[in-house]
Formats: C-alpha cells, structure tokens, sequence
C-alpha cells in the first residue's frame, strides 16, 4: 500500500464516521422546517456553543491561518485577534435578538428584517445578499477540501476532482441530517481539531529547533520583518489591521448562518454565557500561526500559502498521521459547509422565492423549495472554487465585506426606534456598491485601509443621514417587560 | 458599566496595534506581537465575565424597581 492509500483510507473512515454519526442524529426526528433550520430551539450551552464552534472553527483556521502567516507574516495576526472582539459585540447583540425571535417565531436574517422593517423586498435583498456573500465562505471549505486531499494522495488525486466529490458528500449529508446532525459531528471535529492543533504546534518546533525559542530566534534573524505588519505585503500595516480586525468583529454575527444559530438557543442567558467561553477555543489559532512560521523555515518556497500546513506535516510525520490531520481537517471543512448551504438553501426558499416568486407555499413546500436549492448552490460553489484561485484568507475577507452591511440595518434597528427602512435600503445598497466597486477595480485596500470598512461607514452615514431625512414613526418589538427590562439596561449604558 | 468591561479587549487588540507590533521582547519563547494577541485571547473571557456580573446584578436591581419602556 502506498502512502499517499495510507493516508487517504484514513481520512475516508474519519469523514465516514462523522457523516453516519450525523446521519443518525439527524433521522431520528422528524423534519419540518422548524426543526431542520433552528433544532426546535432547544439547544442549551453546550450544543450552541458547539454549533456555534462547529460553524466557526472552520477550514480557514486550519488552513488559512497557517497559509497567511507562511505567505504574508504580520497582517495575518488580524485572524487572532477579531474573534474574542466579536464575541465581546454578541454578547450585546444576541440576546435581544434571541427575544425577538422567540417571540415572533423568527427562523432566519431575513425574517428579522421583515419583522423590523415589514418591506418584504428589503428582507429579498438582505437574502439574495446573504447568499451571493455565503458562496465564497463556501467556496473557502471545499477549496480547502480540495488542497487536503491533494496532499494526502501525494498529489495523484487532483484538486478539482477532489471538491466535486466531497461537495455531493457534503450536500448529501446536508439533505438528509438538518441543523441536528451537524451538531453532533460537530463534536468529533472539535476535538479532533483540538488535538491537531496542539499536537503539531508542539511537536513540530520541537522536532526541527528544540522549541518556539530557538525557532523564532531562527526567523526573527533570517525573516524579521516577516514578524510585524506589514509583513510580506506592502500595503497591509496597521491601520489595514485595525480596519479589518473591526470589519471582521462587527460582521461576525451578521454572517446568516451565525445570525441563525442564535435561535437556536433555549434562552438568551446561554448566549451571553457562551459569549464569554467561547474565546477560549480561539486558541488553535495562535497555535496554526506557529506552523505557518514554522513551516516559512522547514518548507520554504511553496507556490501556495495555504499548502504550508499539510506539507510540513507530510514531510515530518508518517502517512497514518498526515491522514488523521486531513480527515480532522476535513470535517472541519465539511461542518461548516453544511451549515452554510442550509442557511443559504433556507434563505432562498424561505425569503426570497416564497414571499417573491410564489406566495401561496406552505411550510412542507417551503422545506421541499429549500432542500431543492441545496444542490444549486453547492453546485455555484464548486465552480466558483474550480475557477478561481485566490487564497483561504481572501475569499474570507470578501464574504466579511459583504455580510458585515447589515450590521446598520440590524444593530439600529434593535436600539433606536426611528430608523427609516428607506434609509436601510439605500445604506445597504450603497454598502455593497461601494465594496463592488472598489473589489473590482482592485482598490482594495484602500489608502491603507480596509475597502469593506470604508464601505461599512458609507453604509451608517447613508442610514442615519435618510433616516433623519425621512422619518419614519417610531417602531416598537413589544418584547414583554422582563426582557425589555433587560435590552432597556443594555441600552442605557 | 457592562460596555466599558467590553471596550477594553477592543482598545487592546485592536486600537493600540502600533505599541505591541513587535518581535521583542520575547516572551515564553513567541515573538511580542504573537504573545500579546494570545495573552488578551484568555483575557477577553474575563472581562466578559465582569461584563456579566454587572448585567446580572442590574437586571436584578430593575426588575425590582419595575422600569419601563426601553430609552433610547
């Protein structure tokens, strides 16, 4: 048997495992769309903050944080830091959001948006936005999918082939399992992941320097401008720091799937307390920096930053090993993926084709429209991912820029009444324009800073100024008074 | 109370970028910049906490004195 068999068995059965695990969470309930997208809106602490973990650790942890600070050094450092930042901002923002949507029965983004702002062709757009944004967040996991099992069949598996597959397998299991099963598998991925990052953060320092000392001695010698912003770039330094560790933190919540999971919380009091734990587990971030590092010395030269990680462990440790990394590697791909074609397929069926296109569906149609879409979508991914070739780290701050033009629309229209949704509409088209333009006219970034940002303050000055324009008769959520008792308290201070 | 708790992992991590942007001194072995990031990661959960503890002890106080519709 050769290697790169080795190590390829080995990520089929870890994948295999996670997949009937999820399978079987899943059957046995049964699925209306309630249940499929929010899980019934029963989950305590651990599995919100699983779910919440399983759709935010994903294949860019793994593979991008290390690819960036193997290719660009300095700058990479803004992955560390906008996590615990955006936890700080949920433990603002999702309580009140979770009363609401208990109230009124809220199940997705969008659904917010019609209940705030009751224009269903504002909530169409912040839907098709969401999911235009989803796709290179998608597309992110199976590139990443792609590159492991490029790795570990010692290049004789090609990338392409690699991600049409594993993208049926994910839409496969995402048709047949819902928000449940994804839960679970979950749980195998972290800890895998877990022991992934810890084991080869340590180990491979110490195999090839004797410690994080001497190997960032090594580096802070021969690459020391690696080490600070800008690092290998030229135009990323510190305000471009700042500006995208504020895109990021902002935007977090705004992304439709993490927006979701929030519903699916017994109570508001486990999302403030899984704001507080949850920074705790950004720690393997840290941990896959140090294997870029370490990787820009064992294995220099690569065309690819986000080869880095993987090539170093295939060069240092045997084929049995490369191949539980990969499968642990892979699932991290696969959980987060899941997640994101569900809330995508939900947010096309549910508020754009239903309210738009075909008014008079039921429930049961709606869950049919949406396990439909599922297969376009993956498929808009997958082609996305054959075609282009940015990296892990890229696609993400594109999708942040995209998602983060709600936060106006959702953070004003939760604390201040009188915010028109005219000056919604114009504030989130202008956003997006602004990032279009700039994207595509490679301004980005812009003098120094973030073009995302830039669009994100366009979009808040659009809002305010138009809604100060054109105002609009104060708008009331009539959450009952213990809750508003509490929003009342977070918004006074 | 509770925002100010939770303005002070963004003036850390965030906003005082250019003071910690550096490789010495080393600390545990990782370059400034590394640790610092790293050293506010496990902070920022205990400055939530302090967060948590004033917004416990003001719901608290509130449901007692029955406020009533949320100010601006």
């Amino acid at each position: 048997m050769t290697a790169g068999m080795v190590a390829m068995l080995i990520i089929c059965a870890i994948v295999g495992v996670g997949s009937l695990a999820g399978f079987y969470a899943g059957s046995r309930r049964t699925m209306d769309l309630e249940q499929w997208a929010v899980a019934g809106r029963g989950f305590g602490v651990v599995f919100v903050w699983l779910l919440m973990a399983g759709e935010i650790y994903t294949t860019f942890t793994f593979l991008g944080a290390s690819g960036w600070a193997y290719s660009r050094g300095g700058p990479a450092l803004y992955l560390i830091a906008y996590m615990p930042l955006a936890y700080a901002i949920s433990f603002f923002i999702l309580p009140p959001i979770w009363e609401i949507g208990r109230k009124y029965h809220l199940q997705t983004q969008p659904d917010f948006f019609q209940l705030r702002y009751g224009d269903k062709r504002l909530s169409a757009l912040v839907a098709l936005i969401g999911v235009i944004f989803i796709i290179p967040y998608l597309q992110l996991q199976l590139v990443g999918l792609g590159i492991i099992v490029e790795i570990a069949s010692f290049d004789k598996i090609h990338r392409a082939r690699a991600m049409v597959g594993a993208s049926i397998l994910v839409a496969g299991f995402v048709l047949l399992s819902g928000v449940r099963g994804v839960a679970w598998v979950s749980v195998i991925k972290d800890f895998l992941l877990l022991f992934a990052a810890l084991f080869i953060a340590f180990a491979i320092p110490h195999i090839y320097f004797g410690g994080f000392g001497p190997m960032f001695a090594q580096l802070a010698h021969a690459k020391p401008s690696h080490l600070v912003m800008p690092g290998a770039t030229t135009n990323l330094g510190h305000s471009w720091y700042a500006s995208s560790v504020l895109l990021s933190a902002l935007g977090f919540f705004m992304w439709p799937q993490s927006f979701g999971a929030s519903f699916t919380a017994r109570n508001s009091d486990i999302l403030r307390r899984n704001a507080i734990v949850l920074p705790i587990y950004n720690i393997t971030l840290p941990l896959m920096f140090i294997v870029g590092y370490a990787a820009l010395l064992v294995v220099p030269g690569l065309r690819d930053g986000d080869l880095s990680l993987l090539t170093v462990v295939r060069k240092t440790f045997p084929p049995w090993f490369l191949g539980i990394i990969g499968g642990a590697g892979a699932l991290t791909a696969m959980v987060p993926a899941s997640i994101q074609i569900l809330t995508a397929a939900t947010l096309l069926a549910k508020n754009l084709i239903r309210p738009v296109i075909a008014p008079g569906m039921n429930d049961t149609q709606v869950a049919v429209v949406a396990k439909t879409t599922v297969i376009f979508i993956t498929t808009a991914a997958v082609i996305s991912a054959v075609f282009s070739h940015t990296t892990l780290v890229s696609l993400l701050l594109l999708g942040y820029s995209g998602v983060t033009q709600f936060l106006p629309g959702v953070v004003l229209g939760l604390f201040w009444k009188k915010v028109a949704t005219s000056g919604v509409f114009a504030g989130l088209v202008t956003g997006i324009a602004v990032v279009a333009i700039m994207g595509l006219s490679g301004h980005d970034p812009f003098v120094g800073v973030n073009a995302g940002f830039i669009a994100l303050c366009c979009n808040c000055v659009v809002v305010i100024a138009v809604s100060k324009v054109f105002p609009s008769s104060p708008f009331s959520f009539n959450v009952d008074s213990a809750t508003s008792s509490k929003k009342a308290a977070l918004a006074a201070k | 109370m509770a925002l100010l708790f939770a303005a002070v992992p963004f003036v850390a991590m965030c906003f005082t970028v250019p003071l910690w942007d550096r490789i010495y001194p080393m600390v545990l072995g990782l370059p400034f910049n590394l640790f610092w990031l790293m050293l506010w990661t496990l902070l920022t959960p205990v400055c939530l906490w302090m967060a948590y503890r004033v917004e416990v002890s003001r719901n608290a106080k509130q449901s007692n004195s029955e406020s009533g519709d949320e100010p601006q």
